[in-house]
């Protein structure tokens, strides 16, 4: 958690990004903590791997540095502030952490942990959800990532212009 | 990054493992932690990695970008293609059981399997292509 | 003492989200920007495992012996959103690489002046 308040402080872009790089993966290792191997093993492969590498591969098209800013951040801080309080308030009303009462294992999780084994007959009841009973949802997120990729590839896939771009739209009226 | 001797017969030795790994995660998915996303994503990294230390055009003349854009656009076809076929055999659009009409259990194990891979031909192309058209626009 | 213990996890994510939603709207530099924005998003990805765990559980893989599974639900959710999370952040970086074709900087006020210059 203190790499990320080290972000905020940080004027070497290269420092952000690899602070960033730590900072998923000492959040992979909470999910571990937290039961969810699954994802953990998401977060360390893609926020520690992969995330670093395109945003390096940015850094390398433009520029490492980050120029003194000249606005004050006493706005922002305020509207952080509030909002955080805000917030804070609003866990008061969540349930408690770690308890097996909470609304969220009653609703359809005890189907899908009690019956998954004989519907499906996989152990990993994470895949089993993934792939079967949320096999919509899954492709929806596999075209999000296809288009994703179409969208990087039209606006950085083709070779650079050589020479700089003349302005071809017209001055606003 | 022709001078660096150690890196690369260490790249030499580690690239099949990390491959042969992601094909493990994408296989073994349905037993233990992995999955199509995860297995995408270290096969990605392991091309990365590969085009990091050998050149980016050795690894383009491995992948070409058509190859690329083949594998993108094939995963969303193979996810979709098994929703279909499950449901030209009678079944509900992607409800495995009706792959294999006399054990859906094994219906169901083919079509997670087969969406997976789906899932994860699309995911490692995407993260492959994109990598190369940061690094080919720097040149 | 309860509360503290019960919530602990929840605040830790209001703070993380606080850290990164304060570089979203106070940096300058649009890759920081970004940075912050995957801070966030990560700070919401705690949220939902945390509200998933339940006390003695294990991870929601089938063992033979009865025990608790922790539950798997928000795991597929979070699952997918961090592999779309890498394709928007990826998109986005995109956009700043083209950004800095078309103005030559990536700090957010050049730009402004820059286009403001452009419409006069």
């Amino acid at each position: 958690m203190v790499t990320a308040v080290a972000v905020i402080r940080m004027r070497d872009l290269f420092a952000i990004v690899m602070l960033f790089g730590i900072y998923s993966l000492v959040s992979a290792g909470l999910f571990v903590v937290l039961d969810a191997v699954d994802v953990a093993f998401t977060e360390a492969s893609v926020g520690a791997g992969v995330a670093t590498v395109f945003m390096l591969g940015t850094l390398a098209l433009t520029t490492s540095r980050e120029k003194p800013s000249s606005r004050s951040p006493f706005l922002p801080l305020l509207v952080v502030f509030i909002t955080g309080a805000a917030l804070i308030y609003g866990t008061l009303d969540f349930p408690p952490f770690g308890d097996p009462n909470d609304p969220i294992h009653k609703h359809v999780a005890p189907h899908y942990i009690e019956e998954s084994g004989a519907e499906i007959g996989i152990p990993n009841i994470v895949t089993s959800v993934l792939a079967s009973y949320r096999g919509y949802d899954t492709l929806g997120e596999t075209a999000v990532i296809f288009t994703a990729g179409i969208g990087v590839l039209l606006l950085i896939g083709g070779a650079r212009r050589r020479k700089p771009p003349t302005s071809d739209k017209d001055s606003s009226p | 990054m022709k001078q660096y001797a150690v890196l690369r017969v260490v790249i030499r030795l580690l690239l099949p493992l990390i491959l042969l790994f992601a094909l493990y995660v994408q296989f073994h998915g349905d037993f233990g932690p992995g999955g199509g996303f995860q297995a995408g994503v270290i096969f990605g990294a392991g091309v990365v990695l590969y085009a990091l230390v050998f050149g980016l055009h050795n690894a383009r003349t491995i992948f070409p970008p058509w190859l690329l854009r083949l594998g993108m656009s094939l995963g969303v076809l193979i996810y979709a293609g098994v929703g279909i076929v499950s449901l030209l055999l009678g079944g509900n659009f992607l409800g495995y059981g009706a792959l294999d009409a006399h054990h859906p259990e094994h219906g169901q194990h083919l079509g997670i399997l087969l969406v997976e891979m789906g899932v994860g031909i699309t995911v490692s192309a995407v993260m492959i292509s994109i990598f190369f058209a940061f690094a080919w626009r720097g040149r | 003492m309860a509360t503290v213990f019960g919530y602990f996890n929840y605040w830790v994510v209001v703070v993380l989200m606080m850290t990164g939603f304060y570089v979203v709207i106070s940096a300058n530099n649009l890759v920081k920007k970004l940075v912050g924005l995957n801070v966030f998003q990560t700070s919401v990805f705690i949220l939902y495992i945390s509200m998933g765990k339940i006390f003695g559980g294990t991870a929601p893989i089938l063992v033979e012996q009865p025990v608790v599974y922790t539950n798997p639900i928000p795991h597929v959710l979070i699952l997918t959103a961090i592999v779309v999370g890498i394709a928007t952040t990826s998109l986005g970086l995109a956009l700043v690489v083209r950004i800095n074709e078309a103005y030559g900087t990536i700090e957010e006020d050049e730009i402004h002046s820059l286009s403001e210059e452009e419409s006069l």
